[in-house]
């Protein structure tokens, strides 16, 4: 495969995946385990 | 503190106390240097004539100092508080930490050594030479063992979003670094970039946007994620928008580096590239400073009474603006007039005075005390006329700049029906002297500021102990 091409494709997989990262994000904005999480600092208190 | 490395159900916060109180220290002397150079521009004699005291050696000193030394240290110190508690567990390996700390105060003095006696890799931000070039990747590898050990042993299910981005920080910064400074050693304090013509300038800017972006913003970034909601006793806005905060600017910064070498050798759509990514990231940083300031939502008024809040507050507010800017001047047309100028130095102090000065100093606020078994620090009004002393300081310095920035870039586009230049680049110094002297006033502002900060930390250290702090019992539901 020529390196351009190689180069796309790592381009256009890597938008993908952060598109999927930000509609995931999204989709679990009121899941317990980001409730969780933000209460990490919370904890010592 | 033999007691401390004896027990296991205590943070690990004697290498806490150590890079904070350095933070301090090494922020009064950084500051100094840059109050001193911004003298000297204003009157040259100040250099002394001597070759140690000139501007071009202690300009890498300032900014050395600032960055590595001051900044430097407030990460470490901000980067282990916040791994501790938000894992419930001690630090990972607590001899390598403490290595990590004498390591990293070796490598400020070599630089404070050998910057002055003219050694330099001639790399804005990378001047040192290749032994200390060496001693600072052995530190940092010790620094990424000791911090994500820490996480591997932490007794929660999740990664806390603030390590996340204390984790990239400190990876990226590897990576810079080792890749950036593979040099040919040629003697002693003496090598050669194994880089050669402009590829050589474009790891240098790759480097050195890359320091911007995950030295002086992604690990401040982890601060906000901690500081901000402790101080405003409330969680952060939202989680979600911290995770695309994250990923966003991951997939994103690397590529801003080229806007560093606009209408240069280097092949034009690389330039283009850069630009392009560099308009991109005003919306992931917009959306962490939103995240950030929205944290008070519902709780605005503690801003009014409470002056650590307002340092981490105001710290965002100047993040946004210098994120606003810098995609700004990374645009082409935008850059021919600001490029070489003052504008550069006025934008690099709104983020790095604004943003980076500011929220450690309101983290230390907060931590210092805790640190020494203290309610709070010494004097809250002191912590008030830091608070304004600075803010004074930063508007003076960056409109100063902005001014004698665009007025320089101005002159030298200016021509003649003829076609010969207007103005000779002397009258354009000439021009500047105004300026240059109302940065030099700005800079002595923040600089008593950061006094006030010292005398208060010594106030606050001194009239309480150190203590250690129990790590809480987890309950199963946490596991």
């Amino acid at each position: 495969m020529e390196l351009t091409t190689l180069r796309i494709l790592a381009t256009v997989a890597s938008f993908i995946v952060f598109v999927a990262i930000a509609i995931w994000a999204w989709r679990n904005r009121n899941s317990s385990g980001f409730k969780e999480a933000e209460s990490l600092p919370f904890t010592e208190d | 503190m033999q007691l401390e490395h004896s027990q296991p159900s205590t943070y690990n916060d004697k290498v806490v106390r150590q890079f904070s109180i350095m933070a301090v220290v090494w922020g009064v002397v950084g500051m100094l240097m840059g109050v001193i150079i911004a003298a000297q521009l204003v009157w040259p004699e100040l250099n002394l004539g001597l070759p140690w005291t000139s501007f071009g050696r202690l300009r890498p000193l300032h900014t050395n100092a600032v960055i590595f030394a001051f900044g430097g240290s407030a990460l470490f110190a901000t980067s282990y508080y916040v791994v501790q508690r938000t894992c419930q567990t001690r630090l990972f390996a607590g001899k390598l930490a403490s290595f990590t700390f004498w390591g990293w105060q070796a490598v400020i003095i070599a630089a404070a050594i050998s910057l002055p006696l003219g050694y330099t890799q001639g790399k804005e931000y990378a001047e040192l030479e290749w032994p200390i070039d060496i001693l600072i990747a052995i530190v940092w590898v010790s620094y990424a063992i000791v911090f994500f050990g820490t996480i591997g042993q932490r007794k929660v299910k999740h990664i806390y979003v603030a390590n996340w981005f204390y984790g990239a920080f400190i990876l990226a910064v590897a990576l810079l670094h080792i890749v950036n400074s593979a040099a040919i050693p040629a003697g002693f304090m003496k090598s050669y970039s194994a880089y050669a013509g402009v590829q050589d300038a474009m790891v240098q800017w790759w480097y050195g946007h890359n320091a911007v972006g995950f030295f002086l913003t992604a690990g401040f970034l982890g601060m906000m994620y901690y500081f901000v909601p402790k101080q405003a006793e409330r969680p952060v806005y939202s989680y979600s928008l911290s995770i695309v905060h994250f990923w966003a600017i991951i997939f994103t910064y690397m590529w801003a580096g080229p806007h560093h070498l606009h209408y240069t050798a280097l092949p034009d759509w690389t330039q283009s590239l850069g630009m392009v990514f560099s308009l991109i990231l005003l919306a992931p940083s917009w959306g962490g400073m939103i995240n950030g300031i929205m944290t008070l939502s519902g709780a605005w008024h503690k801003l009014r009474t409470d002056p650590i809040l307002r340092f981490l507050i105001v710290a965002l507010s100047f993040y946004g603006m210098s994120t606003f800017e810098g995609p700004m001047m990374a645009i082409k047309t935008v850059n021919a007039l600001s490029h070489y100028t003052d504008w550069t130095v006025g934008h690099v102090h709104s983020g790095a005075l604004g943003w980076v000065g500011l929220i450690s100093m309101g983290s230390l606020y907060y931590m210092v005390p805790r640190l020494f078994g203290q309610k709070q620090m010494f004097s809250i009004k002191a912590i008030e006329l830091h608070f304004w002393l600075a803010t004074i300081g930063i508007v003076l310095y960056i409109s100063a700049l902005w001014i004698s920035g665009v007025m320089e870039g101005l002159m030298w586009r200016a021509m003649n029906a003829d076609g010969t230049l207007a103005y000779t680049f002397v009258e354009s110094v000439k021009a500047k002297f105004p300026y240059y002297f109302t940065r030099l006033l700005g800079g002595v502002l923040y600089l008593s500021g950061m006094l006030i900060m010292a005398w208060n930390v010594y106030k606050t250290a001194t009239s309480g102990k150190p203590v250690l702090v129990n790590i809480p019992q987890v309950s199963a539901a946490h596991a």
